[in-house]
């Protein structure tokens, strides 16, 4: 008793020792930026966070090391551990937010739809790139919340209109069954209100196939459903073990590979490798380069993998998750140059942050300057359009890797606009009283 | 010696009757409460309101619910997590048809359904105990947590399948929605949680407490001196969903802004669990030290490198937390079985007769 006595007074030191520190004031940093990453290296979702959470963090360290920062000012880097989960993902905003972040990352649907209404209060821009609310990129509405380069509805519109190629043209789609196999989530839910859209414009038949997310790795109720629906195409909105399993299960029932078509999130190497030879065919969007042959990865490799500053596996540089997370934070740094640029401040802040989101322009110019060529399609984010309907490819797997399968194409902006303006506004309306745009359009 | 009751005579049936009958435990309460309504509010920051105090409260409330239940009453139950998301789109629903009332007024009535389903789902424990009787709860929690995913009028229809908390004020203040600030919250959090827990200290030591503990002693006996089980078992169902609808709604409305039915999911139903048993099955005081411990802990674990100077990677922060956590829990539930609550109690005797060990 004697023991457990000290051990109850021990702990409760420590925790009051705890207590003073997390009580005193964030000191801030005036001779750096802030950029605190929210990243899952631990859950369910790991398999795919990993990637996403190096990539992210080694191109802004390369910044650091190569060029001293951005302007001349070092980023202040620190990674939050969420573990996908939006109440830890909550509680890493908390903590970070008031050390000065100048933007956050999220990375989960789940979390960014917490964190939207919270960014304007207290100024801080949310980039949800390719995830989070679509109804999001009208900034009219958003001034806060970024999803450049696409949503989630450009992306579902880019694949119904590339199975359309395959069919021949659109008006063929008529009769046919696309079944859409998605994470029971926010983020597996978010395109349905446009693929329903689209299926009664087109005249071809949705099939839902929703998977839990404590049932991902478990879905072969699903696929016997498929195999029972035989739809002519599949569509997967998955993420993390999800992926990996669902194309086990379609290698299984023998659905073939060329008519299964994958978001951005499905795209990784891990998720197609899970079928091996078998996989051959998988399809997936992206808009983020294949392989390694870009100079930025270069110097990746040069001033943080070979220095010892990462954690990476020099094998995984290149992967189509690593360079969605390079892709990411490109669009941080050029975030901030451009703040920088426009308000004359080394140590920019939020709201600056913000101004110099919505005046982003990574034009062809500037990919090949940053050793980016060809790495993304040229992206520019207006004040009205936050994620810019941008095109995006086709990446097909080969059995061993990504290989770019199809041009750039652009999504449906016609059915895609006025469907993300009708959901702003409809979501400000469910918010009452949602706050106007406060902040001018420049232009 | 500091807990010596010598001198404290009790000459009438009311200071028998009080709910603190010592004078260390009164004035120890009144320490607490200050704490908590004026040094707390004065010197925390927001990160420490909104990620430690408002979680813990409410954790502490939930823990307090199913505390009535399994604690009290002995019936064993894993639906926790799915009765507090019934209280949390309870309240989202009222608060949609309602926009005008006191959002206070529809967290506390948001209860009432939550009582009303866990009653229905406690109709079973009059034929079946212990574990058959925690997986019937068990089917409670999927059943529930597959409504709030497939019937898209309790999330208004909404495209992402979420809650999000709407924009309220009340006499002026803003307490729900991104403008509330961390105090409003954390007051409108602790004014619920320790008027729950007031009232709750009152009705377990009554009748109906009373009348639990008999069904969780020794159910037939407790029927032969005319006890009627049914409807005492149904009251503990009906009581403690109510509290955990409570906690469920304020968990949205004064924490998260916003919910996903993942949030209500298994993990919630054991995370409450784990906090009533590490805290002391049985023990008002034993839910908050339990929800302490479950939920302030890994929080402080975090910070602890950082604070120390290491420089060690998220990830590993977090798996080391996780180790750590969970060999603690080991530890006290073989040091001492009967959970925070019986140390706190062993401590207190000692204090009794301090410095003169028996």
């Amino acid at each position: 008793m004697k023991h457990i006595r000290q051990l109850a007074l021990g702990t409760a030191v420590a925790v009051g020792i705890g207590l003073t520190g997390a009580m005193a004031p964030a000191a801030q940093a005036q001779d750096s930026n802030y950029v605190p990453l929210l990243t899952y290296r631990t859950g369910p979702y790991a398999g795919s966070g990993i990637h996403i959470a190096n990539g992210m963090h080694d191109y802004l360290k390369m910044l650091n090391e190569r060029d001293g920062g951005i302007g001349g000012v070092k980023l202040a880097l620190e990674e939050c551990e969420t573990g996908y989960d939006a109440q830890k993902g909550v509680e890493c905003y908390e903590a970070t937010k008031g050390k000065g972040a100048l933007v956050y990352n999220p990375y989960s649907t789940g979390i960014t739809l917490q964190l939207i209404p919270k960014a304007g209060v207290d100024k801080i821009p949310v980039l949800s790139m390719g995830y989070g609310l679509s109804a999001a990129a009208d900034g009219t509405t958003f001034p806060w919340i970024f999803n450049v380069p696409d949503t989630y509805w450009d992306g579902a519109s880019v694949v119904i209109k590339y199975i359309g190629e395959q069919e021949g043209g659109l008006e063929n789609l008529k009769g046919k069954k696309i079944g859409y196999i998605f994470l029971d989530a926010g983020y597996g839910r978010e395109p349905i209100p446009l693929l329903e859209q689209l299926a009664e414009k087109y005249g071809f038949e949705l099939l839902q196939y929703p998977v839990p997310g404590a049932e991902m790795q478990n879905q072969s109720s699903q696929w016997l459903n498929v195999r029972r629906d035989r739809p002519d195409y599949m569509v997967m909105w998955g993420w993390g073990a999800m992926n990996p399993t669902a194309i086990k299960e379609a290698v299984k029932i023998r659905y073939p590979m060329d008519k299964f078509i994958g978001v951005w999130w499905s795209a990784g190497d891990d998720d197609a490798a899970a079928g091996g030879q078998d996989a051959k065919g998988y399809k997936a969007l992206n808009f983020s380069g294949v392989g390694r042959e870009f100079g930025a990865l270069d110097d990746i490799q040069k001033h943080v993998i070979d220095a010892g500053l990462s954690t990476t596996d020099p094998e995984t540089i290149g992967g189509t998750l690593y360079n969605r997370g390079v892709l990411n934070s490109v669009i941080i740094a050029e975030g901030i140059r451009t703040a920088q640029e426009l308000t004359g401040k080394k140590a920019i802040t939020g709201e600056d942050m913000r101004l110099g989101l919505e005046a982003l322009n990574l034009d062809e110019a500037r990919l090949k300057e940053l050793g980016l060529e060809g790495f993304a399609h040229p992206m520019k984010v207006t004040c009205e359009d936050h994620a810019g309907g941008h095109p995006v490819f086709i990446q097909e797997w080969d059995g061993q890797e990504w290989q770019q399968a199809s041009g750039w194409i652009e999504p449906m902006t016609d059915v895609v606009r006025p469907l993300l303006e009708a959901a702003a506004k409809e979501y400000a309306e469910k918010n009452a009283p949602w706050p106007e745009r406060t902040e001018p359009c420049p232009n | 010696m500091f807990y010596r009751e010598a001198g404290q005579f009790k000459t009438s049936y009311k200071s028998d009757q009080a709910l603190f009958p010592i004078l260390q435990d009164r004035i120890g309460m009144i320490a607490i409460l200050l704490i908590a309504f004026v040094l707390v509010p004065a010197f925390a920051n927001d990160f420490f309101l909104t990620s430690i105090m408002i979680p813990f409260l409410v954790f502490s409330l939930a823990a307090i619910g199913l505390n009535v239940l399994t604690g009290y009453c002995g019936q064993l139950s894993l639906g926790t997590g799915a009765f507090m998301g019934v209280g949390a789109y309870a309240a989202y629903k009222l608060t949609s048809i309602f926009p005008d009332a006191n959002v206070i007024v529809m967290v506390l009535v948001s209860g009432v359904f939550s009582a009303a389903i866990g009653a229905v789902f406690g109709l079973p424990s009059l034929r079946i105990k212990g574990l058959y009787l925690a997986v019937t709860t068990l089917a409670a929690q999927f059943f529930l947590e597959w409504c709030f995913i497939r019937i898209p009028w309790l999330y208004n229809y909404n495209a992402s399948g979420a809650i999000e908390v709407p924009h309220r004020e009340m006499l002026g203040v803003v307490i729900t929605g991104a403008e509330a600030t961390p105090i409003a919250r954390y007051f409108a959090v602790l004014s619920i949680t320790a008027l729950i827990a007031y009232l709750m200290a009152n009705v377990l030591r009554g009748r109906f407490g009373r009348s639990w503990m008999m069904i969780r002693d020794m159910d037939i006996a407790a029927e032969l001196m005319g006890i009627r089980p049914l409807r005492t078992k149904l009251m503990a169902f009906a009581v403690s969903s109510y509290i955990c609808g409570v906690a469920g709604a304020m968990m949205v409305f004064f924490w998260l802004s916003a919910a996903e039915p993942s949030s209500f999911n298994i993990r919630l139903s054991f995370q409450i669990l784990f906090m009533v048993i590490l805290g002391g099955l049985g023990s008002l005081g034993g839910a908050f030290m339990g929800a302490a411990f479950i939920w302030i802990l890994p929080v402080f674990l975090k910070f602890i490198p950082g604070i120390m100077g290491f420089n060690v990677a998220a990830e590993t922060v977090q798996h080391a937390t996780f180790m750590i956590v969970g060999a603690l829990i080991i530890f006290f539930l073989i040091a001492e079985p009967h959970g925070f609550a019986r140390l706190w109690q062993i401590a207190k005797q000692k204090l009794r007769v301090w410095p003169f060990p028996y």
